[in-house]
C-alpha cells in the first residue's frame, strides 16, 4: 500500500493492519524467482532452437530469422491460451511466461476470447487491448524518448532508418 | 421482532421447506459434492457467455427450489436475489423468467443470508405465504469483472480466493416441514482500510467477527448456543485473522465449532485455490446443500451462519480506494 493512503487510517485500522500483514502468507518470492528463471529460460530455449531451424532448413539469414521465430512463439502461446493451459502454466511460472513474448500474446488472445460474447467490434476489437494496451502506449512513448536522445547524442543517426 | 441494536427473532420460526443447489464441475469435485442438487460438468453449462451461464445457474437452482417444495411459481410470492454482476443482471434476468415479484438485493458474497433473513422476515409477518432467497456467482464470470480474463496467465497470490460457481435458493414459509430460521443478526459495513483485492479475507474478517459479537451480544446468549458458527467465505487468510480477533476481543468462540464455508467446499490438497474458496455461490451452496442436510439429519441442531460481502467495485479499487466489508448472521435450527 502506497504511504499517502496508510496516512490517512486511524490507530484501530493501522492496528488492524500490522495484525492482517502479520497473518498473510508472503509470496514465495525466492521460489518464485527460481521457477520464473527455469520456465522463462525454457521458452526462450525453444524460441533459439526455432530461430536456429529457421536458418539452418528456412534459408533465413540471421537477421531475417527473429520475426518467423516471434510469429511461431506467438502462434504457440495463443494455441495455448485457447485450450486453457497457459493460465496453469502460468500460475506456476510466474514472470517466466509473462515477460517473455509469450505473455504478451497470451494477455491479447485471453482479453479477445474474453470479450467475444460482446461482438466483434465492441468486444474483440476494443476489450483485445484491455491488457495490452498500455504496453503498446508505454513501449511506444518510451521508444519515442529513447529515439530523440539516440538522435542527439548519437549524430550520425540523425537521418533514422537502417 | 427487533432485539438488541441490530438483530431480528423470528417469533413464528418460518421454516426453510426446501433448497436447490447447482454447482460448477470444479466444485462437482470437492468433499461436498454429494450435498449438492445438480452437478454440471461444463462451465459455459451449454451457454455462449460465462453472464448467460450465471443466470441459468439461478434459475435452475430456483426451479429446483420451487419443485422440490411442491409449488409452482405462482404460488411463490417475493423472490429476494442478488449476485455479484454488475448490476446485479444475473438475479434480476433470472427474475424476469421467474415472473415472481421480486427484490433485488446486493450485499456482495452476504447475499445469501441478506436474502433469508429479509424472506423470513417478510414470512414472519405473512407478508408472504411462501418466499424464495436465492443468489449465485461464477467462477469466470466474476474474474472477467473483478480481475482479469479467465485465460490469463497471471500467478495468483497465495492469499487470492477462487470464486464459487455455484446457485443456492430456498423457500420459507410457515408451513411445510424443514429446519426453521430463528433469528439474524444484520451487520454494519466495517472498514479496516485494506487495499488488496487479492486479500478478501483479511478484508472481511473484522466484518465477521464484527457480527457474530453483536448477535451474541443482541440476543444474550453464549457461543455455546449453537454446535456450529460458520463464516460465508474469509477462507484460510481470514480465518486466521477472525480467530485471532476473537481471542484478543475475549469472545469465547471455542465454546463452540467454528468454521469457514471458503474451507470447506474444495479440497486444499488436490483442488489448486490458494487460500480457499469465495463468492455469493460459496455460503449459498455450502448452506443450503451441506449444513441443511446435517441439520434434517439431526448431525446439527442450531447452527449460525454468517455471510460475509466485500463491497467494492471493480472501479472503487482501481482508484485506489479501500474494501468496505459487511456480514450478516442468520440462526437456523432443526426442525421441530
Amino acid at each position: 500500500m502506497s504511504k499517502s493512503t496508510r496516512k490517512n487510517l486511524t490507530p484501530m485500522q493501522q492496528q488492524y493492519q500490522r495484525l492482517a500483514m502479520a497473518k498473510e502468507p508472503k509470496r514465495p518470492a525466492f521460489v518464485n524467482c527460481i521457477r520464473a528463471f527455469l520456465s522463462g529460460g525454457l521458452i526462450c530455449l525453444i524460441g533459439e532452437c526455432i530461430r536456429q531451424a529457421f536458418i539452418a532448413y528456412g534459408g533465413f539469414s540471421e537477421k531475417e530469422a527473429g520475426n518467423p521465430t516471434v510469429a511461431v512463439l506467438i502462434i504457440l502461446s495463443v494455441i495455448l491460451t485457447s485450450i486453457g493451459v497457459y493460465d496453469k502454466i502460468s500460475q506456476w511460472a510466474g514472470a517466466g511466461t509473462a515477460v517473455p513474448v509469450t505473455g504478451f500474446a497470451n494477455s491479447m488472445a485471453s482479453s479477445a476470447i474474453e470479450h467475444r460474447a460482446e461482438g466483434l467490434v465492441l468486444g474483440v476489437g476494443a476489450g483485445m487491448f484491455q491488457l495490452a494496451g498500455s504496453v503498446v502506449v508505454f513501449g511506444t512513448v518510451a521508444a519515442f524518448f529513447v529515439g530523440i536522445i539516440y538522435a542527439i547524442f548519437v549524430p550520425g543517426y540523425a537521418g533514422g532508418g537502417h | 421482532m427487533l432485539k438488541g441494536h441490530q438483530s431480528w427473532i423470528y417469533t413464528n420460526k418460518p421454516r426453510i421447506i426446501s433448497t436447490g443447489t447447482v454447482v460448477g464441475p470444479f466444485e462437482g469435485q470437492g468433499p461436498l459434492a454429494n450435498d449438492f442438487d445438480k452437478i454440471h460438468g461444463d462451465l459455459y453449462i451449454g451457454q455462449e457467455s460465462w453472464e448467460k451461464a450465471e443466470r441459468v445457474l439461478i434459475e435452475e437452482s430456483a426451479d429446483l427450489a420451487i419443485q422440490k417444495a411442491g409449488l409452482t411459481k405462482e404460488a411463490v410470492q417475493f423472490y429476494f436475489g442478488g449476485d455479484l454482476m454488475n448490476q446485479i443482471i444475473s438475479s434480476s434476468f433470472a427474475a424476469r423468467s421467474l415472473s415472481i415479484p421480486y427484490f433485488g438485493l446486493f450485499g456482495a458474497c452476504s447475499t445469501s443470508m441478506e436474502s433469508l433473513s429479509l424472506a423470513s422476515f417478510i414470512v414472519n409477518y405473512g407478508g408472504a405465504k411462501y418466499a424464495l432467497a436465492g443468489t449465485c456467482s461464477h467462477n469466470a464470470s466474476v474474474e472477467k469483472q473483478f480481475r482479469y480474463p479467465t485465460e490469463y496467465g497471471s500467478q495468483k497470490p497465495p492469499t487470492a480466493q477462487f470464486t464459487v460457481t455455484g446457485s443456492g435458493s430456498a423457500i420459507i414459509s410457515l408451513e411445510g416441514d424443514g429446519p426453521r430460521v430463528t433469528s439474524a443478526t444484520i451487520g454494519k459495513v466495517i472498514d479496516m482500510g485494506i487495499t488488496d483485492p487479492f486479500n478478501m479475507g483479511a478484508a472481511m474478517a473484522p466484518a465477521a467477527v464484527d457480527t457474530i459479537q453483536a448477535h451474541f451480544r443482541d440476543m444474550q446468549i453464549d457461543p455455546s448456543y449453537y454446535d456450529l458458527i460458520v463464516t460465508g467465505d474469509l477462507s484460510k487468510v481470514g480465518y486466521d485473522i477472525a480467530n485471532e480477533l476473537f481471542e484478543r476481543h475475549k469472545f469465547p468462540i471455542r465454546q463452540t465449532t467454528y468454521k469457514d464455508c471458503g474451507m470447506m467446499i474444495y479440497d486444499y490438497n488436490k483442488q489448486k485455490v490458494q487460500a480457499g474458496a469465495s463468492g455469493c455461490g460459496c455460503s449459498a451452496v455450502v448452506t443450503y446443500g451441506h449444513l441443511l442436510n446435517q441439520l434434517r439429519k439431526g448431525d446439527l441442531k442450531r447452527i449460525l451462519v454468517v455471510a460475509t460481502g466485500a463491497l467494492l467495485s471493480p472501479l472503487s479499487f482501481q482508484q485506489g480506494e479501500s474494501i468496505p466489508c459487511i456480514a450478516h448472521a442468520v440462526s437456523i435450527e432443526s426442525g421441530e
